[in-house]
């Protein structure tokens, strides 16, 4: 359980950070350490040099910026889940924030380190795509912002570049309601998802305006249900738009077997929480 | 006879006590063996076979021995001599002490190597450069017993024993008749209803939340080894360790600490205890070793592993004509402690607590994965979980309520000391009132009528119900001639209890077991004992076991057994201390000896409670004699040795409620409510602690845990991130109850506990899932109910 | 950093964890390892104020923290109200996983001590047990929330059941 040795620099800025990261092939960023520090006790991955950047001040504040929410890079779980600002802009987060993990890794993992870990069956991953979230990446060459829906790349992969730090996740002010459900892989809510799914709706006159929908879990990354977001647009929102729009949650999606689940399991999975979470989230619109 | 204690009330026999054990465990002060250190040690680390089978072509271990800190590299060469592993029923393969030319699973120790912490043995070890040469391997039960793929190429066949109900011991139980051809006849009958399903009993890693650990520290020159180990049997450990390095049992000390939970996997003699040992004495520096969890699963037994099919023939008005199971149990590729004779555990209680014909046949079988033997319960979980299953599947088939046939067919309260089909005694017992007590106290028809409202409301909610009989408290010396018993490790003590009862010349009072126990509270329950016969205060009664140079024998804790066995043994060595504390007073208080009576700290005489002394008096003339009666001996300690008759056969009545969401599969417990019967109760707080854990454990097996294995024997879940363990949120309270049949088996009249609520609890959830799901025509899920299983099986009755 | 209200210094490399400077560096050994997964919560200690496990942390992320141990809970012969309800409602039996339960009982009540019995099971699921089946860690919780609210607690079930 003891990582291979490796360099350590507490980074005192996130310049400083970005500086380390560009000059070190391999460095790895360590924020709340969730994820890497326990892939570096199994020895599955060890990076010759981690950057830690937890003592960075500034970094754990979650701020309403008008028409955006920030989530900075240090914020917890906890903080997400909690955060009155999330639960009201972005709910689906905030519950995908509360049943990440468990009290203690919520109190030290970080929303933005989920996002970058991009494990195949995280929860907050889905919420994000499904609020509309923006990563705002940062390197030592500057700034520029991927739509979380583009952000999720492979199994473990992110749109991150060996040099770059998501420095920031932001989540538009733009009404609605969402939700998030899942079915976690000791049961219920508990760990990882076997397969979840969130969903944002926006209502105008009567019908449902606007829309998005992805899956977590099911592949090897989180995913936008293009499929069901097409079939519940400019639906009234009712059982029968939900059910048809449930049906075609893993369209486009390689749904992957997996040790929790079978192709037809998880494809099964995903319609069902697709339909919890447009039912709940329609409910609340 | 009542004390107080810090405002709890106290007394003994049935009283309630705080733990003696808790307050260094509270503080973080408890003492396991990581937190024991000693001067100059050196850490081991093993280097672990990545194949199920494959030859091993060459060890490099140049690269590891040029590390900074690194001490040594062992390997099979260097430790050949000293093997292989002894094991208490050696049928089968023994396992070497490191793979010797063939890995036979994976993680299998290939090499050990010592260096200066335990950091740079795990770097060292992944130094170390083996070469292999994969052969096939053989995982799957059936395939195994085929012997499509020998596991081990000079044993003739792979099924190593097959226990067989009406001829499994021959020479003693020869007069057993076969049921098998008056079953087959009454499945002839035209009123007979054949049930019969096919179930896995899977494979189990017993995670005790402590892993384990060894610590050797070889003395050249006292000529003694000290070993600390978590272990549930010190003993046989130190006679193990003795007789391996030709030394004799008193020159070994071991010393069981605190140990962090045991469930049976703590009940064995591991290479890497044998190891430590060998490698303190080869550096002349103490050595330890501390298994990683994810190496637990390679590094300790695992548990279960039957597939098999049980069959009930009956009348359709419930009356069972005969019952059988037939099958395979999963003994992986090396036998260790117990191995083989885990299911002879099962068969002991293999018609449950039915007075049914019985034909039973399973064949032990080796696969190349790791070594299977006792967890929690041991071969008694998977009878009950056949039995308890088919029965159900029975009931349902002919359409009678579950509890109705189950009381149909018990054998009745006037049955006892009831014989089984196997030609052993039970040695009391009333189920059916153990029933009745479940049905009352969980309100069953009202539950029933619960349930069938939340089916019309579209809900799927299911009862579960499931008796049992356990048989425990092991127990007679004549189980060590059927090759159960330590000679094998030079300690042919049988499986006798020892207690040693020392009234200190204070008045104080020191008792010394042979037990290993895990968190079962000895400390506690053997000083309510004393306390209760001696009336020494509960707080001046120390007790001490787990160290082998304290005690004069002992043979561990395990098989619920040691309330039974050396709690009796300390009783009756109580009782004796009593006889001679009796003269003393006597004495003093110028009355007859059997006039004494001890309480409340001292003694009086029969009805003049005014009239008395002092522990601390009596002590005192104890060991000063020239105060006490002529002729009267020095001092005032006893050792008794205690080996009863007979085991002794708890048994119980459980019931679960549950919901499952049959969009997803996912299974939610309601209600959990058991009625159990462990005769007398020493202190009912611990048996219901004992109760709690054992029904957790249950609920594991039924509901999360199974070790996975691929085609190639790769462990998939050997991590807790892929082997879940129940947690707080995942378990309801459980609502406990209790009737009370004493044995006559042993002077207290106590059973045992430890293992009841794992026996009773797998199958309860599982009937309740199929109750359940019974509405939608499923008929049978195999265990661990996850969602993606019982989700399929929600399918495939679809059609 | 300072631990128990100590201030403790050492050298020690990255890659050595907060749980292993805790147990070997300070011998504060209460705190136990389960596991290398941070999955059984035998290492939780609190953080600046919060439950952390301290197996999922390096040493020299914790450079300058507040480090509460179990070692730290009792006062002297006063012990933790947590601490009492443990002992008192037969909340552990081997002991190995209770110091991580009680440090995170403690946190779990320090936010909130009047939590219901299925935040109480919740808010423990990054501890695991083997031994009691979680029902009188739920018990001895619920006793020291009473205590830490100035109530009676209820009384043991074996003290209303035959």
């Amino acid at each position: 359980m003891y990582p291979r040795p490796f360099e350590y620099i507490k980074a005192a800025s996130l310049d400083d950070a970005l500086a380390a990261l560009n000059d070190n092939e391999g460095a790895k960023v360590l924020a709340g350490g969730m994820s890497l520090l326990q892939m570096m006790k199994l020895r599955l991955f060890s990076p010759p040099m981690v950057i830690d950047i937890g003592g960075i001040d500034g970094l754990g504040e979650i701020n309403d910026n008008g028409d955006h929410i920030s989530i900075g890079a240090l914020a917890t779980h906890n903080q997400v889940a909690t955060s009155p600002l999330i639960q009201e802009h972005a709910e689906a987060l905030a519950q995908a924030a509360s049943w990440t993990g468990d009290v203690q890794v919520r109190n030290r993992g970080t929303c933005c380190g989920v996002m970058a870990h991009a494990d195949t069956a995280a929860d907050q991953t889905a919420a994000a795509i499904a609020v509309g979230a923006t990563m705002v990446v940062r390197s030592a060459g500057g700034s520029r912002e991927v739509a979380a829906h583009d952000f999720f790349v492979d199994a473990l992969t992110s749109a991150l570049e060996p040099n770059e730090i998501l420095a920031e996740l932001r989540i538009p002010k733009a009404g609605g309601a969402s939700s998030y459900d899942k079915l976690g892989r000791r049961g219920g809510h508990s760990d990882y998802a076997v397969a979840g799914a969130a969903a944002w709706v926006s209502k105008s006159n009567g019908s449902i305006g606007d829309a998005r929908i992805a899956v977590t879990g099911v592949g090897t990354k989180a995913t936008l249900a293009a499929g069901s977001v097409e079939a519940i647009l400019g639906s009234d929102g009712g059982a029968d738009a939900i059910a048809a729009a449930a049906d075609r949650a893993t369209e486009g999606i390689t749904v992957l077997e997996d040790l929790y689940g079978s192709e037809d399991y998880k494809a099964h999975l995903a319609k069902v929480f697709v339909r919890r979470a447009l039912e709940q989230a329609i409910a609340k619109a | 006879m009542t004390a107080t204690m810090g405002g709890t009330t106290t007394s003994a026999m049935g009283g309630i006590v705080r733990r003696k054990e808790d307050p260094a465990l509270i503080r973080g002060q408890g003492r396991y063996v990581d937190d024991i250190k000693r001067n100059g040690e050196l850490a081991a680390a093993f280097v672990r076979s990545p194949f199920a089978h494959a030859t091993i072509t060459n060890i490099d271990s140049s690269a590891a021995l040029a590390m900074d800190g690194v001490r040594a590299v062992y390997t099979i060469g260097d430790v050949r001599h000293l093997g292989p592993l002894l094991a208490q029923v050696p049928v089968g393969k023994l396992r070497p002490l490191l793979a010797d030319g063939v890995a036979k699973h994976v993680g299998e120790a290939v090499a050990m190597v010592v260096a200066d912490s335990a950091a740079v043995a795990e770097d060292a070890a992944g130094a170390v450069v083996v070469d292999y040469d994969p052969l096939p391997a053989v995982i799957d039960l059936k395939e195994a017993a085929a012997d499509t793929t020998k596991v081990h190429d000079d044993l003739d066949s792979n099924v190593l024993v097959t226990w067989v109900s009406h001829d499994w011991w021959p020479g003693v139980f020869d007069e057993l008749e076969d049921h098998r051809p008056a079953i087959e006849e009454a499945k002839q009958r035209d009123d007979a209803v054949v049930v019969s399903l096919e179930m896995t009993n899977q494979r189990l890693i017993p995670v005790a939340i402590e892993p384990r650990a060894v610590l050797a520290e070889w003395s050249h020159g006292y000529g003694t080894v000290d070993l600390f180990s978590s272990t549930q049997i010190p003993h046989a450990l130190a006679g193990a360790v003795a007789k391996t390095f030709g030394l004799t049992s008193h020159d070994v000390h071991v010393v069981a600490p605190e140990v962090g939970g045991g469930f049976g996997c703590k009940l064995n003699i591991y290479p890497d205890e044998i190891l430590v040992t060998f490698a303190s004495k080869a550096l002349n520096r103490p050595v330890r070793w501390t298994e990683t969890r994810r190496e637990a699963a390679f590094s300790t037994i695992q548990g279960r592993g039957w597939v098999a099919t049980a069959t009930i023939v009956g009348t359709k008005d419930g009356e069972i004509l005969g019952y059988e199971l037939d099958g395979i149990a999963d003994m992986g590729a090396y036998s260790q402690n117990f191995t083989v004779a885990i299911p002879v555990l099962g068969l002991y209680v293999a018609q449950g607590q039915y007075d049914i014909p019985l034909a039973w046949s399973i064949k032990c079988v080796a696969t190349h994965t790791q070594t299977t033997d006792a967890y929690r319960g041991a071969g008694r979980p998977e009878a009950a979980y056949y039995v308890e299953r088919i029965i159900d599947a029975y009931a349902r088939e002919i359409g009678m309520d579950p509890a109705e046939v189950r009381k149909k067919n018990y054998f009745s309260a006037d049955a006892f000391p009831a014989t089984t089909a196997i030609g052993l005694t039970m040695d009391s017992g009333d189920y059916a009132m153990s029933m009745d007590a479940l049905l009352e106290h969980a309100g069953y028809e009202a539950l029933k009528a619960e349930r069938d409202q939340a089916r019309i409301e579209g809900r799927h909610v299911g009862i579960g119900i499931s008796s049992y009989v356990e048989v425990c408290g092991f127990a007679p010396s004549v189980l060590a001639e059927f090759g159960f018993g330590w000679d094998h490790y030079g300690l042919p003590s049988s499986f006798s209890g020892s207690g040693l009862v020392r009234v200190n010349p204070d008045g104080s009072a020191t008792v010394i077991i042979g037990t290993g126990p895990s968190g079962q509270g000895h400390k506690t329950t053997w000083a309510q004992v004393v306390h209760d016969q001696l009336g020494i205060d509960y707080d001046k009664i120390r007790v001490s076991h787990g160290d082998t140079a304290e005690s004069p024998m002992g043979v561990g804790t395990f098989g619920s057994r040691s309330a039974a066995v050396d709690g009796a043994a300390t009783f009756e060595a109580a009782l004796k201390v009593k006889k001679r504390a009796a003269d003393i007073v006597a004495h003093l208080l110028e009355a007859a000896s059997e006039d004494v009576q001890f309480a409340d700290g001292g003694a009086h005489i029969s009805g003049s409670p005014g009239h008395k002394v002092t522990w601390a008096e009596i002590a005192e003339v104890a060991y000063k004699p020239h105060k006490g009666p002529d002729g009267m001996e020095a001092g005032l300690e006893a050792h008794a040795v205690f080996s009863p008759g007979n085991a002794t056969w708890p048994f119980g009545s459980h019931l679960a409620m549950v919901e499952v969401d049959a969009d997803t599969g996912n299974v939610e417990i309601l209600k959990y409510i058991a009625v159990d019967d462990c005769g007398n109760r020493i202190s009912p707080m611990l048996v219901d602690g004992q109760l709690h854990g054992g029904i957790a454990q249950g609920v594991g097996q039924a509901m999360f845990e199974e070790a996975r294995y691929d085609e190639d024997g790769n462990l998939l879940s050997g991590s807790l991130v892929d082997y879940p363990l129940p947690t707080a949120g995942d378990l309801p309270s459980f609502d406990l109850t209790h009737t009370t049949t004493p044995t006559d088996v042993n002077p207290m009249g106590v059973k045992g506990i430890g293992e009841a609520g794992t026996i009773g609890s797998a199958q309860t959830i599982v009937n309740a899932v199929v109750d359940a799901l019974a509405p939608l025509g499923v008929k049978h899920v195999d265990m661990p109910l996850r969602p993606r299983k019982v989700w399929a099986a929600i399918q495939e009755a679809k059609g | 950093m300072s631990v128990n209200g100590q201030s403790v210094s050492g050298d020690v490399e990255p890659r050595t964890l907060l749980v292993h400077f805790i147990r070997e560096n300070l011998g504060l050994t209460g705190t136990h390892i389960g596991c290398e997964t941070g999955y059984c919560g035998a290492c939780t200690v609190h953080m600046n104020g919060t439950s952390i496990k301290s197996c999922s942390m390096l040493a020299v992320q914790a450079d300058g923290a507040e480090i509460s141990t179990i070692e730290g809970m009792a006062d002297g012969d006063n012990l933790h109200p947590v601490q009492e309800g443990f002992w008192e409602r037969h909340g552990l039996q081997c002991g190995y996983c209770t110091p991580g339960m009680i440090m995170q009982a403690a946190y779990l009540l320090e936010q909130d001590n009047a939590m219901s019995e299925d935040d109480i099971r919740h808010g423990l699921e990054g501890n695991l047990c083997r031994c009691t089946g979680y029902h009188n860690i739920v018990k001895a919780i619920e006793y020291a929330g009473a205590k830490m609210r100035g109530e009676e607690p209820a009384p043991a079930e074996w003290e209303t059941s035959a």
